[in-house]
Formats: C-alpha cells, sequence, structure tokens
C-alpha cells in the first residue's frame, strides 16, 4: 500500500492531474466545454473507449450499477439508451442521474421521438444539474421498431435541431424561447451517424450539419465494412471535419450467423457483408469467432485517420467488453477511471 | 400522390424554375394582396395551395416550405418528420425504416436537389426548428410577407 500522501498508483498513462471523486465536480479545462473525463480523454489524444448500457425493465437502481460494473476498467464512458429500438425502459436521465452519484461518466442519450422541446430542454438543465457531461442528440427510432407501437411519435425536434437547441442552452445560456438561464449545462455535445445507409454518397455532408449544428463527437453506428468506413472517413477528411469533431466508430460482436441475419434484417440501418456472415456460419464456435472478428475491427479501425475510438455496443452480452477491448489492446495498458480504482487517492482528496 | 410525388423530383429543375417564377409574381402582386387583406386571403389561398402542392408533392402543410432547399422531395413525408437530412435507419434499397414500400424522402432529395442549381448547397443549410402554429397556414402568402419585410 502506499505511503500516505505519496502519489497513488494508477494505470500506466496517468494523463490527469485528478480523477473525479462522486459529488465533487472537476474543473473545466481550458479549452473545454465540460467537466468531464471523457472530453479529457478525447482532447487529451487518447483513444477512447464508449459502450452502451441498456437501461432495466425496473425501478431497482441495483440493476443499473450491475450492468455499468461489467465495464468496469474498460470504458471511459457509458451510455444510456433512451428508449433503443422504441421499447419501454428505465428513462436514460434516470440511469444517468444514478451513475454519476457513483463517479461514473455517462453519456446521456436524447430521442426526439417521445418529448417535445419544452421537455427536452427541461431534460438537459436537468441531466446536467446532476452532473451529466455528455449529451448524446438522436432522432429516435419510429415507435412501429418498438413494443408500444400505438404510441404518438413526437418529433418535435430532429436531431440537427435539438444539437442546435443544446448548443443555444449551453453557449448562448438561454432556451429556445429566448428566456435566459442563469447557470447554462456544461456539456460536450454529440451526434450520430451512420456511414453505411443510404444515401451513402451523402453521410459525410449530414455529419458536416451536424457539426456546424454543435456536434463535439460521433459515435456512428455498428460498423462491419471497413472499406465503406475508410471512404466515409476520407470524405469527411476532405470536407476538413477531421480537426472539429471526434469521431468513435461503433462495433459490436456478433453471436451467430442466424443473429447476424436477423439484425441485418430487422435492426433499421445495420448493414452486415455477407462474407461476415459466411465466416460465423463456418465456424466451430460462432460466438469466438464473432468476438475474433470484434478484435479485428478494433485493431483495423483504429488505424484509420480521424477516429479516435470504439463505440462497443455487446446487446445483452455486455460481458464480452473487457475481453473485446483487453484483447484489442486499444488502451494501451491505460485503466479508465471507475468507482474504487485508487482508493488511497479519492481518501488522500476527501481529506484535503 | 406517391407516383406523381416522385415525378416532380425527377423535374426537380423544371420545377424549381417554375417556383421561383411564380414568387417573383406573387412578390409583386403585394400591394394587391394587401389591398384584399391577408387575413382574408389565407383561407382561399391555402385552400389552392394545398390542392397544387398536395398533387404534386404530397404536402402537408406544414406552412413553412422548404422544397427547393430540398431537392423538391417534400421532407413532411418523412414518419420522423425529418427536415435536414436522412435518420440513419434508412434500407439498403433506400426506402423508408417505417414504411418500407416508401422510397426515403431524403434518398428522393439528394437526387432532386442535383437537378436544382444550387441544390447541393441549399440541402447543407441547417433548417431551424419548426414552427407548429404555421400547421395548415399557407407558406406563400408568409413567403412574400417575409420577402417584402412584413414578418421576420
Amino acid at each position: 500500500m502506499a505511503a500516505r500522501g505519496a502519489p497513488a498508483r494508477r494505470g500506466s498513462a496517468v494523463i490527469f492531474e485528478d480523477e473525479p471523486v462522486p459529488g465533487y465536480p472537476l474543473p473545466i479545462l481550458p479549452g473545454h466545454t465540460s467537466p468531464g473525463r471523457f472530453e479529457r480523454v478525447l482532447r487529451a489524444g487518447q483513444f477512447a473507449v464508449t459502450s452502451e448500457l441498456a437501461p432495466p425493465d425496473s425501478a431497482d437502481p441495483e440493476d443499473v450499477y450491475r450492468r455499468a460494473r461489467i465495464f468496469d476498467g474498460h470504458v471511459d464512458a457509458i451510455n444510456a439508451t433512451d428508449g433503443s429500438g422504441a421499447n419501454c425502459h428505465m428513462s436514460s436521465l434516470a440511469v444517468c442521474a444514478l451513475l454519476t452519484r457513483v463517479g461514473y461518466a455517462p453519456v446521456m442519450q436524447i430521442s426526439c421521438r417521445d418529448r417535445n422541446r419544452i421537455a427536452i430542454q427541461g431534460d438537459i438543465l436537468g441531466g446536467a444539474a446532476m452532473g451529466v457531461c455528455n449529451l448524446l442528440c438522436l432522432t429516435g427510432d419510429g415507435v412501429q421498431a418498438g413494443d408500444h407501437p400505438q404510441a404518438l411519435p413526437v418529433f418535435d425536434l430532429d436531431s440537427l435541431t435539438l444539437l442546435e437547441t443544446a448548443r443555444t442552452l449551453r453557449d448562448e445560456h438561454r432556451f429556445l424561447s429566448g428566456r435566459k438561464i442563469t447557470y447554462a449545462p456544461r456539456v460536450l455535445l454529440g451526434a450520430a451517424e451512420n456511414p453505411f445507409a443510404q444515401p451513402v454518397a451523402w453521410r459525410a455532408e449530414r455529419l458536416a450539419k451536424k457539426v456546424a449544428a454543435g456536434a463535439q463527437f460521433v459515435q456512428t453506428q455498428f460498423c462491419y465494412d471497413v472499406p465503406l468506413l475508410r471512404s466515409f472517413m476520407q470524405r469527411v477528411e476532405d470536407l476538413g471535419l477531421l480537426e472539429r469533431v471526434f469521431i468513435l466508430v461503433g462495433v459490436g460482436p456478433l453471436r451467430s450467423a442466424k443473429a447476424a441475419e436477423w439484425i441485418r434484417t430487422h435492426v433499421p440501418g445495420v448493414h452486415i457483408p455477407d462474407e461476415v456472415v459466411k465466416r460465423l456460419a463456418g465456424a466451430a464456435d460462432p460466438a469466438l469467432e464473432g468476438r475474433r472478428q470484434c478484435i479485428d475491427l478494433v485493431q483495423e479501425i483504429r488505424t484509420i485517420r480521424g477516429v479516435h475510438g470504439v463505440h462497443l455496443m455487446a446487446y445483452r452480452q455486455e460481458e464480452t467488453v473487457a475481453e473485446i477491448i483487453e484483447r484489442s489492446g486499444v488502451l494501451n495498458g491505460r485503466v479508465p477511471w471507475y468507482p474504487g480504482r485508487d482508493p488511497q487517492a479519492n481518501a488522500n482528496r476527501m481529506a484535503s | 400522390m406517391y407516383a406523381l410525388r416522385q415525378w416532380s423530383v425527377r423535374h426537380a429543375r423544371g420545377m424549381n424554375a417554375f417556383y421561383q417564377g411564380f414568387e417573383t409574381l406573387l412578390v409583386r402582386l403585394h400591394p394587391l394582396f394587401k389591398r384584399i387583406g391577408y387575413q382574408r386571403l389565407e383561407r382561399p389561398v391555402a385552400a389552392v395551395e394545398r390542392g397544387v402542392k398536395g398533387l404534386l408533392f404530397d404536402c402537408r402543410m406544414c406552412g413553412q416550405c422548404i422544397l427547393s432547399s430540398t431537392g423538391m422531395s417534400c421532407p413532411m413525408n418523412c414518419p420522423k418528420n425529418l427536415r435536414n437530412g436522412p435518420c440513419g435507419g434508412v434500407r439498403a434499397n433506400g426506402h423508408c425504416e417505417v414504411r418500407p414500400e416508401m422510397r426515403c424522402v431524403w434518398v428522393a432529395a439528394v437526387a432532386g436537389s442535383e437537378r436544382i442549381p444550387g441544390g447541393r448547397a441549399a440541402l447543407r443549410e441547417v433548417q431551424v426548428a419548426m414552427d407548429r402554429r404555421l400547421q395548415g397556414k399557407s407558406s406563400w402568402l408568409r413567403v412574400v410577407r417575409q420577402r417584402v419585410g412584413e414578418v421576420p
């Protein structure tokens, strides 16, 4: 155990002066828009890893914490989905509030499907007040995709106007109505992009619009087609966006050829080439092969210029995230902060 | 009508040229409109607009028309009302996630915008959040009043 007062040993790559203690906000560094650890990792030029927590169908906070702990030491931020696939779950705002209580860095996903601009602006203020430092502005899946197809699809805003709304709150300290707010939300703004959906040729332009509307980071849809990603990234570079936005590419392990087939026919916007499905079908252990493919993808994707990280989505197989990140070596020995990573440092800070 | 809507996108260039001329004419008629009164004109003009644009574009009378910026493909036909580009759910065949039998209005918009001079640049403009109070109102009359500086 380290002597009292001596700097605590951390992961081999120490980047920050200090790390969060739950309840103690970090200072905002120069040039940053949020006090969040995720923004610090990105701006420090580290390869960032994010993952996705599927909010529980439950009102038990422990269900949220159990799902978050799976990622401990392997991810820099955890996305809390907002009724993804138009299915009803615990709200992303509540999941984020639970996560920030113990110091996790959540990415609060906001979809335009269920709430109008009055509710959304209120949620942004509320989330920021509870320590949320990252927002992901989404359009949202259509209600037909989920378990309540009878519901009213709201779509008062779209992802672009949602980004603009969040930026107005943060930078102009006012609501869309013009009414002043006294303390602006200090947040990093994110957007989603799908380089693999039609119209493919226009996807980079769409990203440019999102950047113009305020997006500072982007998480993409699942990537299983690297050549297509490369041509997208080339176009992104041609549009001069590489210096203006942090791009995290979406990846995820496929469990079997059957699962891949189901995903590409039923999940909107997921493109899986035939070769990928064939390789899975021919494998003795398809799940292992799926993880291996995912590791290969992560390693290949990280070499593409302008890619700042991966967003690892492993729905219902979250336990594979640690293995994939570990074996891909993308963290370079870095151990992202998690509650209890460095108890000695926490004790020192709280005492000081 | 779906087929006619697709036809309009294929003829985006002509449609846009015609509309530009029509808008100039409308602006010239502003003194007359003012004499009659915009209030009084609202209902009949909106009815004509609904008929014409409904036929050609499946217009939904959002009251804040941006057809010239979307390659003559009406974005209000998007089940998510997206006015700034396609969502991430567009199918491999370019059809809609929500209504698989319909071509994505944004796939059409990108194609249509290439036929309009300056169309690609217009597509890049970020459209502001909609004013839902304008639903059902005439966009033509509003454009005239905007052009002459009567309304913002």
